[in-house]
């Protein structure tokens, strides 16, 4: 695929207060396992429900943190585009995701900027919920490219600054 | 057992602060196999990771997804001659064993993404204390909140990610 075919936001087609589309996806056991053991995470909390249930006394096995992470990722990036690059996330976890859950990801925009080297980005806090319920928060920070040739990955070294420089 | 959180043992912890501890190397490189897996666990048909051509174009070749920064310390399940784990974040455990506080909760993370990690590279990794904080009651108990950032490099010594870690160590209150 040629990357001019790919859909790409640029930083001026966001304003405060977007809303991205919201992802909803029903997760299984099949969901919680694969997530563990695609970050590696091998504890028996997201494998084993006996384990889970008697042991840590959740009623269930439930989503991993780092395949949270990823979930995001992919959240903030099917709406930026393959050029969305993610700076900066802060995850707060409020609780959990079992199987039988259908978790819903939102977003909405809290402020754009161009940072002093040029690159844009955007800021988002973005929601994992269950049935109203918020379980993760995380606020993201991803670049966008300013024009159809703007690139944020091309930035290195001084000209990528991941953090605000005033937070 | 340490733990009354005496001056003592606060200087102790906070003689620890500034100093990179447990430095560690990433067990195999970092491939694309793996980050074709975690794309699939979530669904994730961003381009940039399933297509050279979009690769080649953003990149300059393949990488791999920023949060799976952790992934690549996270060891094998089992491995000839390995006896014990090591724990990730021992810096947070090593404080709830100085001060002797049997709880602890993170209370938030952050990823920060620097340069890309790219097929072949091998990560590592360092931890850093940066705060102790004086005892404080929060409705979880007493205790007190610690700092510790994780530093990632590839073996070019090129700063991959920092996490920042914050941390809460503590005694449950006793119902009176």
């Amino acid at each position: 695929m040629s990357v001019a075919a790919v859909a790409q936001l640029l930083l001026e087609d966001v304003n405060v207060g977007d809303e991205l589309p919201t992802l909803d996806y029903e997760v299984t056991a099949t969901t919680v396992v694969l997530g563990a053991l695609a970050t590696r995470d091998w504890r028996p909390m997201h494998h084993d429900k006996d384990f889970a249930v008697h042991r840590n006394g959740t009623q269930d096995i439930f989503l991993n943190t780092p395949n949270q992470a990823a979930w995001f990722e992919r959240y903030l990036t099917d709406w930026s585009g393959p050029r969305g690059r993610l700076a900066r996330v802060t995850f707060r976890m409020k609780g959990s995701v079992f199987p039988g859950d259908t978790m819903s990801l939102t977003g909405v925009v809290e402020s754009t900027e161009v940072d002093e080297v040029g690159c844009g980005f955007a800021s988002v806090a973005v929601t994992l919920s269950v049935d109203g319920d918020t379980k993760t928060t995380c606020a993201a920070r991803i670049a966008l490219p300013r024009t159809g040739e703007d690139n944020p990955w091309a930035r290195r070294g001084d000209q990528w600054r991941p953090s605000p420089t005033h937070p | 057992m340490t733990g009354n959180g005496s001056g003592d043992t606060l200087a102790e912890a906070r003689d620890l602060i500034g100093k990179e501890q447990y430095h560690e190397v990433g067990e195999f490189p970092v491939e694309r196999g793996y980050v074709w897996t975690s794309c699939a666990s979530v669904e994730n048909g961003n381009p940039l990771y399933w297509d050279d051509e979009v690769a080649e174009a953003l990149t300059g070749g393949p990488v791999a997804p920023p949060s799976m920064v952790s992934v690549w310390f996270r060891p094998h399940h089992w491995a000839p001659g390995r006896i014990e784990e090591a724990l990730p974040l021992q810096v947070h455990f090593d404080l709830k064993a100085l001060f002797g506080l049997p709880e602890a909760v993170m209370t938030d993370n952050t990823i920060e993404f620097h340069t890309p990690v790219r097929m072949g590279d091998v990560l590592r990794t360092h931890q850093v204390l940066r705060s102790v904080s004086d005892e404080k009651t929060t409705k979880l108990g007493t205790g007190r909140f610690w700092v510790i950032d994780v530093v990632y490099a590839n073996q070019e010594g090129e700063l991959v990610a920092v996490e920042f870690y914050t941390g809460f160590g503590y005694r449950r209150e006793v119902a009176s």
